[in-house]
C-alpha cells in the first residue's frame, strides 16, 4: 500500500505545477452533485410522488446510489483513461513496475479533488433518511453505513469492467462513460419506474436496483412493490462482490490482450 | 535451469485488420515473432539485433512481461513473465529508448526516490548504485530538473540509471543509444561496458548502431522475420558472411608487376597505382612481406571486417 500511496503522491506533486484551483475542482464536483439532487427534487414536486415512492423517499434513494457512485468515481473513476495508456503504448511502463497495474493507475490518476460529490451525497444520506421517516434500528443504521460501500463496489467494478473494453477495442472512445453514467442515472430514481425488459437487465442483470433502491426499501422497513421476496433486498453485499470477481476476471483477460505498440 | 533467460519457440501474432472494401475488413494474424529459441547464462552481454520490424522489441516485451506470447515457452530468472509479472519486475530492469519510463513532471532526483520506495531498496544500496551513476553518467548537472525538460541524452542515461538502482540480475535496453549525440552515446557505450564487465548484470541489448555491436556484444543473435538467422560471436558472423580483411598498402610508386599472393584479392587500384586494397582470406603476413620486397612501399595498413558490411548484407537478403 505504501508504494501506491507514494506513486499518488509524486504523481499530485507533478500535477501541482498545472493546476489552477484544488478547491475551485472540489466546488465544481459538489455544485455537480447538487444540481443533480435538485433534478431529482424538481421531477417529484412536479409529480407528487413516484413509482410509488414520496419526495423524500425518493431523495433517500438517490442519495444513497449517489453516494455509492461518488465515491467509486473517486477512487476508480479515472480507470477509463487507461484507453489513453492502451493507445498509446504507455501501458509498457505500468507493466513494467513491479506493482499491480490496476492500483498503479489508480494511484496515478487518483484526484481527491472528486471528493466534494461523494462527501455531500454521504451527509445527505441520515438527513433524507430523517426526512423519510426512517425508524432508527441499530440494523438499519449499519445498512445505511454499508449501502454506499456496497453501492460504491458495484460501481467501481462496472467503471473497471467497462474500461477494459479498451483492451479489445481501442478506439471505444465514450462507451465506458455512456455505460457507468447511464447505471448512475438509472440507481437514482425507485426501480418501480422503469418496465419490462429494460428493468430486468439494468435492475438486476447489472445490479443497479442494489445501489440505492434495496437499501432504501431496507432502511424504510418497506416490502419491495416489485413483489421481490425479503430477502431480495439483503443481497446488496453479494451482488457488489460477483460484481467485483467479474471485473477482476474482466480485467486480466484485458491485460493478457494487451498489444503495447510497434517500437 | 541454469539459464538467466530460456526460450522455445517463442511466438507472438498480431491480428491485424485490413481494409477490404467498403464494409468489409479482413483479418489476418503477422508473426512478430515466429519461433525463437534462445539460451542466455549468467553475466552474458547479447546483442540482438536484425532490421527494422524483424521483433526485437517485441521479443524483449515477451520476455519483461508486457506481451503474452501467443506460443511457446519463456522463463527469465527463472519466471514466467506475463503470470509472474510482479515478482520478475523485482529482478530486471528495463530501458526502451523510445519510451520513457520516468516520471515526466518530476525532477530525476524524485524519480529515483520514488523507485527506491517502488521496488523496496534498502537506502545504503541504493545510495551506493546511484552514487556510481551520477559520477560515471555525469548526472549531477541535470539532477534536478523535471524529466520533460532534459535532453534525450540526458533523459536516457537517467533512465538506464533508473533502470538499475534495484540492482537488476537482466538489464534489457531497447535502442538505448538511438537519436544520441555522439558524446552521449559514448558515455552511454562506456557505462554499459563497464556495466558487462562486471559481470553480476547479464545484459541483452538491441540496436542499430553498430559501434554498439563492436563495443559491447561479446555475442549476437540476428533476428529476421521473427527467426533468428545467427546466434554466435561477431568473428562467426564475419566468417559465415564471408567478410574479409583487408591490407591498404600506401606505395612511392605503381607496381611494375602484380604483386600475386593465395589468398589476397587486389579490391581496388587508387591514384593510379599509388593505393592498392587486398581482401583477405589468410593472416596478412604473406602479403605485407610480398609487398616489402618489391621496394615502393611506404606504409601499410590493416583493416578489420566491416560490421556495418555484413550487416548490410545480411539485411539485403531478407
Ligand atoms: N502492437 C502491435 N500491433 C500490430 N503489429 C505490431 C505491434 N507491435 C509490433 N507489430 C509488428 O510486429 C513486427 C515486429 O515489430 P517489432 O518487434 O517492433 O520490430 P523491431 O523492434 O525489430 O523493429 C512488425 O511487423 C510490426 O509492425
Ligand atoms: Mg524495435
Amino acid at each position: 500500500m505504501a508504494e501506491y500511496y507514494r506513486l499518488f503522491l509524486a504523481q499530485a506533486r507533478g500535477q501541482a505545477q498545472y493546476r489552477a484551483s484544488f478547491w475551485f475542482d472540489v466546488a465544481a464536483s459538489t455544485g455537480f452533485g447538487v444540481i443533480d439532487l435538485l433534478g431529482v427534487l424538481v421531477v417529484f414536486h412536479a409529480s407528487g410522488s413516484l413509482g410509488g415512492f414520496t419526495q423524500a423517499e425518493g431523495l433517500l434513494i438517490a442519495a444513497l446510489a449517489g453516494a455509492g457512485f461518488a465515491l467509486a468515481d473517486l477512487v476508480v473513476g479515472s480507470v477509463e483513461r487507461i484507453r489513453n495508456y492502451v493507445r498509446t503504448g504507455l501501458f509498457d511502463a505500468v507493466l513494467l513496475r513491479p506493482l499491480g497495474a490496476l492500483g498503479q493507475l489508480i494511484a496515478m490518476d487518483f484526484a481527491p479533488r472528486r471528493a466534494g460529490r461523494a462527501v455531500l451525497c454521504a451527509a445527505l444520506i441520515p438527513v433524507t433518511a430523517v426526512g423519510a421517516g426512517v425508524q432508527w434500528t441499530p440494523v438499519r443504521l449499519l445498512v445505511a453505513v454499508l449501502a454506499p460501500l456496497c453501492g460504491a463496489v458495484l460501481f467501481g467494478a462496472i467503471f473497471v469492467a467497462t474500461a477494459t473494453v479498451a483492451f479489445w477495442w481501442i478506439d471505444s472512445g465514450e462507451f465506458a462513460n455512456s455505460f457507468t453514467y447511464g447505471g448512475r442515472d438509472f440507481s437514482t430514481w425507485p426501480a418501480t419506474i422503469y418496465g419490462g425488459v429494460f428493468r430486468r437487465v439494468f435492475a438486476y442483470g447489472f445490479g443497479f436496483a442494489f445501489a440505492g433502491y434495496y437499501p432504501a426499501l431496507i432502511l424504510l422497513g418497506r416490502p419491495d412493490p416489485l413483489g421481490g421476496p425479503p430477502w431480495l433486498a439483503w443481497l446488496s453485499p453479494l451482488v457488489a462482490a460477483v460484481a467485483a470477481v467479474v471485473a477482476g476476471l474482466f480485467w486480466r483477460r484485458g491485460v493478457r490482450q494487451y498489444r503495447s505498440t510497434g517500437s | 535451469m541454469s539459464a538467466v533467460i530460456e526460450t522455445r519457440g517463442l511466438r507472438k501474432e498480431f491480428v491485424v485488420r485490413k481494409r477490404a472494401g467498403r464494409f468489409r475488413r479482413t483479418r489476418h494474424a503477422i508473426a512478430a515473432v515466429d519461433g525463437v529459441d534462445l539460451r542466455v547464462e549468467a553475466g552474458e552481454m547479447l546483442g540482438y539485433i536484425g532490421p527494422n520490424g524483424a521483433g526485437k522489441s517485441t521479443t524483449l516485451k515477451m520476455l519483461t512481461g508486457v506481451l503474452h506470447p501467443s506460443g511457446g515457452d519463456v522463463r527469465v530468472c527463472g519466471f514466467e513473465p506475463v503470470p509472474q509479472r510482479v515478482r520478475l519486475a523485482r529482478g530486471i530492469g528495463v530501458v526502451f529508448g523510445q519510451r520513457s519510463q520516468l516520471w515526466w513532471d518530476l525532477p530525476l532526483r524524485e524519480s529515483f526516490d520514488l523507485l527506491r520506495h517502488i521496488y523496496r531498496v534498502p537506502p545504503s544500496e541504493h545510495a551506493a548504485r546511484l552514487a556510481r551513476c551520477r559520477s560515471m553518467l555525469e548526472l549531477d548537472p541535470f539532477l534536478d530538473t523535471p524529466v520533460r525538460q532534459l535532453s534525450l541524452g540526458q533523459r536516457m542515461r537517467g533512465e538506464i540509471t533508473a533502470a538499475l538502482l534495484h540492482g537488476p540480475a537482466v538489464l534489457f535496453l531497447d535502442e538505448p543509444t538511438i537519436g544520441l549525440d555522439v558524446v552521449s552515446k559514448q558515455s552511454v557505450r562506456a557505462f554499459l561496458a563497464e556495466v558487462g564487465a562486471r559481470g553480476d548484470t547479464t545484459v541483452v541489448l538491441t540496436t542499430h548502431d553498430l559501434a554498439d555491436i563492436q563495443r559491447l556484444c561479446e555475442r549476437l543473435v540476428v533476428i529476421d522475420h521473427g527467426r533468428v538467422v545467427h546466434d554466435g560471436t561477431l568473428a562467426a558472423l564475419h566468417a559465415r558472411y564471408g567478410s574479409r580483411r583487408r591490407v591498404v598498402a600506401d606505395l612511392d610508386a605503381p607496381l611494375d608487376r602484380p604483386v600475386a599472393v593465395p589468398g589476397a584479392d587486389l579490391e581496388s587500384t587508387e591514384g593510379g597505382g599509388a593505393r592498392l586494397t587486398y581482401a583477405l582470406d589468410q593472416p596478412p603476413g604473406a602479403l605485407i612481406a610480398a609487398l616489402a620486397q618489391t621496394g615502393v612501399l611506404r606504409d601499410v595498413k590493416i583493416e578489420e571486417p566491416d560490421i556495418e558490411e555484413v550487416v548490410a548484407r545480411l539485411y539485403k537478403d531478407r
